[in-house]
Parts: structure tokens; C-alpha cells; sequence
């Protein structure tokens, strides 16, 4: 099966982030950044599809700066076969990106694309399933289960204490939740290849860019914390505090 | 002047709580930009037609009910393009939906349609002259981003509980609307798997209690249930541990990769607080934890921590929370 999979680069989840003296953006000093956690498992299932399907091609697509080409290898390194890097300057206009995408996948004859259920740093969940709407393909996202073969797929999605199973046509655009693949780790014969897989790069057709960041900001932090006691002994105390302090009770 | 188009979401012939607070932002938004209308879309089987008071009450001018057999089910590509095509007409400033699993759905569907500018999983909103600006938690939760958008319409997606729902009576006047239908392939839904009944959604419970690998089995889950169900009308969570275990579902998995939740109490049993489970539930009002680590991360977001072992500590304060609401 021809798959295209649409990834992003996004800083490490475990960083402590700063806000750059600007406010326009996080400090990105001494911040390990890789693969998106969603994107990386969209790669992992666009793999095992064409693993288990016997063949095909899974080309991955990153819009951005040229630092997005570490992530592009790293799926490279993971299995992917070659790569496209629409280049940018970062964006945060989700509907852009996906215009830029959706010029470029048009004419790419994929049976399906994948996306990550949202980004680390914007969580918007956006890109995807805009990206299905400008090539005017069928579209499920979040799918906690994935299922393709011959022209169709089924899938599901978990809702708001219900889960959804759904049948589509291929070709067909999905945005991948947890549950449907854990990435694998590049091997060191991946990480070799990947170095001589065929690696793209051209300017990206964003158009119009109408959403902008004009100020980043941490929370507030949460008071530290208090213990009250040890064992059954506490529970009393804990029982008073919720009636007369957090009045939960 | 700016009217405001509010998609109200309705399941199983019912509106959700996340429609009434996307009323309810919309009516700031058109309030705030010089007093314009707010007009709710109402969708669904025949007979929703029936709730449009419900939206009134909640601060819609006029109620536009769209009634279909195809939206017995989550008929995605044709809400989208009946929204759009009633956002086209409408001349709206905005459009605004709940940032629910049906709304982050049709948030970008529609956004593209009229390609429109979107912001998604807002918790504040303000208006400035031309331009709108929405805040929203990025970074898992770890860093709150404000974003202007330039435009009209703008697409407009909030979070569940960050605007909660206010009753501000208006005259909800009733307009019948056409359902625009699919025009290319769509996503048809063979089944709808309804969950464990009897427990709110993790999104809109009031009061969690959540367990990780503390608990050491999965039979010990019932625990978990006895002090929820002690608590009244308390949902159930877990960590990605216990998920990947089987020992709960996946959708009750709380944190980065899972659901983000704000209730007024949140009581972590047997959870280290690693950094992905707290991206999920930092921002709960007030935080127990139980833990026999007494230096278990969690105990530094925790504002009551008991040093305990789970086995021995939660069946008794199951006892106790029952005892004090003794009446209710
Ligand atoms: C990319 C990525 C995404 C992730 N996303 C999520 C996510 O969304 N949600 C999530 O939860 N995790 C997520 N994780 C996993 C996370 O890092 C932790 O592994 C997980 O949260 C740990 O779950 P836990 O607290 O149940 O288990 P553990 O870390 O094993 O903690 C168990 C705790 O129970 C205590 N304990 C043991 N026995 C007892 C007893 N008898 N009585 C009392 N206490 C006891 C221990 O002291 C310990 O603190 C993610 C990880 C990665 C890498
Ligand atoms: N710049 C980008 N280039 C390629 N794909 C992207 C980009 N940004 C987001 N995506 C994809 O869209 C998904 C959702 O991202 P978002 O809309 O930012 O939450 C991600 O998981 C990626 O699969």
C-alpha cells in the first residue's frame, strides 16, 4: 500500500520549559527535541500495514525549518522509505500547514495518510484532519484501532464514555491515537540506511498564515503539597479537610 | 455588531454539557464584540428539535434546528458542511464548538471548509478591533499560549469546564434548517459501544479517583470503584500503566497521551506522578494522593497526601467518605 505519514518535530514532554525572553515562543537552549509522540506512532502503524501487507511504500512528510530533516530521518531510520521536507519558517496556523500539505499529497496517489491525533506543542489536533478536507478524502480521527485491506478500512474511536467503530473507504485519511502501535526504536542497520534514503526538500505552499503566537506564559504553580500522616491514622484528618477546606465533601 | 454561529453538540438525541458551554462563550464572544446574536445550530434526529429551549436558556438569540435521519449518528462530513454551509450564510464572526471528542472532530472539518482560521482547546477568549485572541494549554498542559487570529470567520473550539455553562435567558427564537449532505466518500458508523453505565465521563465528573500500579492487580480495581461510588457521583481513572496492562480501558487513561482533566477533586491511589500523568491532571482543583513512597512525585502536587499502602488505607477511607455523607 502507498502510505504517506505527516510528522512533526516537538521538544521532549519531560523538559522543564522556559519562555523565551520575547514571550513569542519557548527557550529552546539545552531542550532535546524529536519525533512527535503521536507522529511517531503514525509511523509505526503506517510500518506495520505495509509489514503485513507484504510491500508497498511509506513516505513521511514534515512542513518546517530544516531542522524537521533529523525527525524525517529518524522515521527513516525506523523504516520509512523516503522523505519530503516542505520547508518553513515554524507555523502556527494549523490550517496553513495543512493547505501546504494537502498541494503537496494531492497528486501523490497514497491509498492512505496518516497523521498524529495532535502535537505535543499545540495539542490542537488540527493539521490532519484539515489536511483530509482540502483533498476531499474520508477522515477518522483519534483511531484507537486500525484495520486496511483491500480498498477499505475500519477503525475506533473512543468517545466521551462510548467508543465508536467505523468502516471507510480507502483512500482515506486517519489521525492516530495510543492503542494502536507503540513505535519501535531505530536499529543500528536503520539508522545506517536511513542515511542513504532519498530525502527531499522544497518550499512549502502555505498560503495565507492568519493565526500567530503573540505571548507564551507557564501556570501558575501549584502550592507544594502537604502530607498529612501515615497509614489509616491520617484519614480523619483527610476526611475534615475535604468538608471544611477543599468543601468537596 | 458580530453574530456569533454556536454547533451545539447532541448524542443520542440528547445535548451534551459541552454545548451549553460553547453557548456560553459565545455569548461573551458576541457580547464582547459589541452586542451581537448568538445562534445556536441544533442537529440531530428528528425530534431535537424539542431541546432548542435548553440552548435559549443558555443565551441563544435563535435556535436553528436541522432535523435528519442520518444524524441518529455521528454523520461527520455532513454536520460539517450543513455548519459551514449555515456560517457562509450567516455572515458570522465566529464559530464556536466544544472541544469534545465529537467537536475536535468537526472543528478543523469546518475551519477548512471555510478556510477559516481555528484555534482549538481555548480556555479564555478576549476581542480586540479586528482581531480575536484565545488561550490555550500547549505543551501538555505545560505551557499556556495565547494566539491572535486575524479574519472572519474564525473557528473557535473550547474546552470542556473551562467555560462553565450560565444561564442568561434570550428569546431562542426557532429556525428550521437543511441538512446539507456528504458530497464525496464518507466514514459510516457501523457500531456505538455505550461504556460502563452509571458513572459520569472523566471530562465532566465533578470528583475522580484514579489508580496506577499501586494497586498491584487488577482485581484490586474494585477499590478504586467502592470509594468512587462512596464519593456519589465520582468517574474512575487510571495511569498508562494500568491501561497497558488491560486492567482498564484505554479511554480511562489519564495524562499526555490520554484524557486532560480539571475536576474539583482528584484522588491519585497508588501513582507515582510521573510527568505524562501529571500533564494530565495538574490543573484539578484540589489533589489527594496515597502512595507508600513518601517521596513519590506525587506528593509535591498533592495538597493532602496519606504515606500508606492502598490496601489498607482506601477501604477505610471508603468507610469514612460514606460516613460523612451520611444524609446525602
Ligand atoms: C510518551 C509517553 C507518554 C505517556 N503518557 C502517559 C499518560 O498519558 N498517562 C500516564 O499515566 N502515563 C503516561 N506515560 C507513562 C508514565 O511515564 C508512567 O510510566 C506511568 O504514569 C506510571 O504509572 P503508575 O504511577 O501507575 O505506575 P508506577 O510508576 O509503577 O507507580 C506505582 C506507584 O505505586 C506505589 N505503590 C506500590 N505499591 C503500593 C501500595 N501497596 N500501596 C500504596 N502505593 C503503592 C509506588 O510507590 C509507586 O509510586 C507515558 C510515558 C511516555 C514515555
Ligand atoms: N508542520 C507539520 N508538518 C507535517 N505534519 C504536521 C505538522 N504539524 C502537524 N502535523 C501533523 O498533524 C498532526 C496534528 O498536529 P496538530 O494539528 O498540530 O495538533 C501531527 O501529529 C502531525 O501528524
Amino acid at each position: 500500500m502507498k502510505i504517506a505519514v505527516c510528522i512533526k518535530r516537538t521538544p521532549d514532554s519531560e523538559s522543564r520549559f522556559k519562555v523565551a525572553a520575547s514571550a513569542a515562543g519557548i527557550d529552546e537552549t539545552g531542550l532535546k527535541f524529536d519525533l512527535d509522540d503521536f507522529a511517531s506512532y503514525a509511523v509505526e502503524a503506517a510500518l506495520q500495514i505495509n509489514e503485513k501487507g507484504g510491500g508497498g511504500e511509506t513516505v513521511v512528510y514534515a512542513v518546517g525549518p530544516d531542522s524537521v530533516q533529523e525527525s524525517l530521518r529518524k522515521a527513516m531510520s525506523m523504516g520509512a522509505d523516503r522523505a519530503v521536507q516542505l520547508k518553513a519558517d515554524p507555523v502556527a496556523d494549523g490550517i496553513a500547514v495543512a493547505r501546504a500539505l494537502a498541494a503537496e499529497l494531492k497528486s501523490g496517489g497514497y491509498d492512505l495518510v496518516l497523521f498524529g491525533k495532535h502535537s505535543f506543542d499545540n495539542s490542537a489536533g488540527v493539521v490532519g484532519t484539515a489536511t483530509a478536507e482540502l483533498l476531499g478524502l474520508p477522515c477518522v480521527t483519534a483511531a484507537s484501532e486500525l484495520n486496511v485491506s483491500a480498498g477499505k478500512g475500519t477503525a475506533r474511536r473512543e468517545l466521551e464514555g462510548a467508543a465508536e467503530l467505523v468502516e471507510f473507504p480507502l483512500p482515506a485519511v486517519v489521525t492516530i491515537d495510543e492503542g494502536v502501535a507503540r513505535p519501535r526504536y531505530p536499529s543500528l542497520k536503520g539508522i545506517m540506511a536511513a542515511k542513504k534514503k532519498p530525502l527531499e526538500s522544497k518550499p512549502a505552499q502555505l498560503g495565507a498564515v492568519r493565526v500567530t503566537i503573540a505571548r507564551m506564559e507557564l501556570p501558575p504553580e501549584r502550592p507544594a503539597g502537604r502530607i498529612l500522616g501515615e497509614g489509616t491514622a491520617a484519614i480523619p484528618e483527610l476526611v475534615r479537610l475535604l468538608q471544611n477546606e477543599a468543601k468537596v465533601l | 455588531m458580530a453574530n456569533v454561529l454556536v454547533v451545539a453538540e447532541t448524542r443520542n438525541g440528547e445535548l451534551r454539557k459541552v454545548a451549553f458551554e460553547a453557548v456560553t462563550a459565545g455569548r461573551k464572544l458576541a457580547d464582547a464584540s459589541g452586542g451581537g446574536e448568538v445562534h445556536a445550530l441544533l442537529a440531530g434526529p428528528a425530534g431535537i428539535g424539542g431541546k432548542a429551549e435548553q440552548l435559549a436558556r443558555y443565551g441563544a438569540d435563535v435556535v436553528i434546528v436541522v432535523e435528519s435521519a442520518d444524524f441518529a449518528q455521528f454523520a461527520r462530513e455532513s454536520l460539517a458542511a450543513t455548519a459551514a454551509d449555515r456560517a457562509r450564510a450567516g455572515r458570522y464572526r465566529a464559530v464556536v464548538l466544544g472541544f469534545s471528542s465529537q467537536g475536535r472532530d468537526l472543528g478543523p472539518r469546518i475551519a477548512a471548509r471555510l478556510d477559516a482560521p481555528i484555534a482549538a482547546d481555548v480556555t479564555e477568549l478576549a476581542v480586540t478591533g479586528d482581531t480575536i485572541t484565545a488561550k490555550h494549554p500547549g505543551y501538555a498542559n505545560k505551557v499556556i499560549v495565547t494566539l491572535t487570529l486575524s479574519g472572519a470567520p474564525v473557528v473557535l473550539s473550547v474546552r470542556p469546564s473551562a467555560f462553565t455553562a450560565a444561564e442568561t435567558p434570550k428569546a431562542g427564537r426557532v429556525e428550521q434548517g437543511q441538512a446539507t449532505p456528504a458530497s464525496g466518500p464518507t466514514v459510516r458508523v457501523t457500531e456505538v459501544k455505550e461504556g460502563a453505565k452509571g458513572r459520569p465521563d472523566l471530562g465532566e465528573a465533578s470528583i475522580i479517583v484514579s489508580g496506577g500500579r499501586g494497586l498491584k492487580a487488577r482485581e484490586n480495581f474494585k477499590l478504586i470503584e467502592e470509594l468512587a461510588d462512596a464519593f456519589g457521583n465520582a468517574a474512575v481513572g487510571a495511569t498508562r500503566a494500568v491501561t497497558d496492562d488491560g486492567w482498564r480501558p484505554h479511554a480511562d487513561q489519564i495524562g499526555q497521551t490520554g484524557r486532560q482533566v480539571s475536576p474539583q477533586l482528584y484522588v491519585a491511589v497508588g501513582i507515582s506522578g510521573a510527568i505524562q500523568h501529571l500533564a494530565g491532571m495538574r490543573t484539578s482543583k484540589t489533589i489527594v494522593a496515597i502512595n507508600k513512597d513518601k517521596e513519590a512525585p506525587i506528593f509535591k502536587v498533592a495538597d493532602y497526601g496519606i504515606v500508606g499502602d492502598v490496601l489498607e488505607v482506601v477501604p477505610a477511607l471508603t468507610a469514612a467518605v460514606k460516613e460523612a455523607r451520611k444524609g446525602h
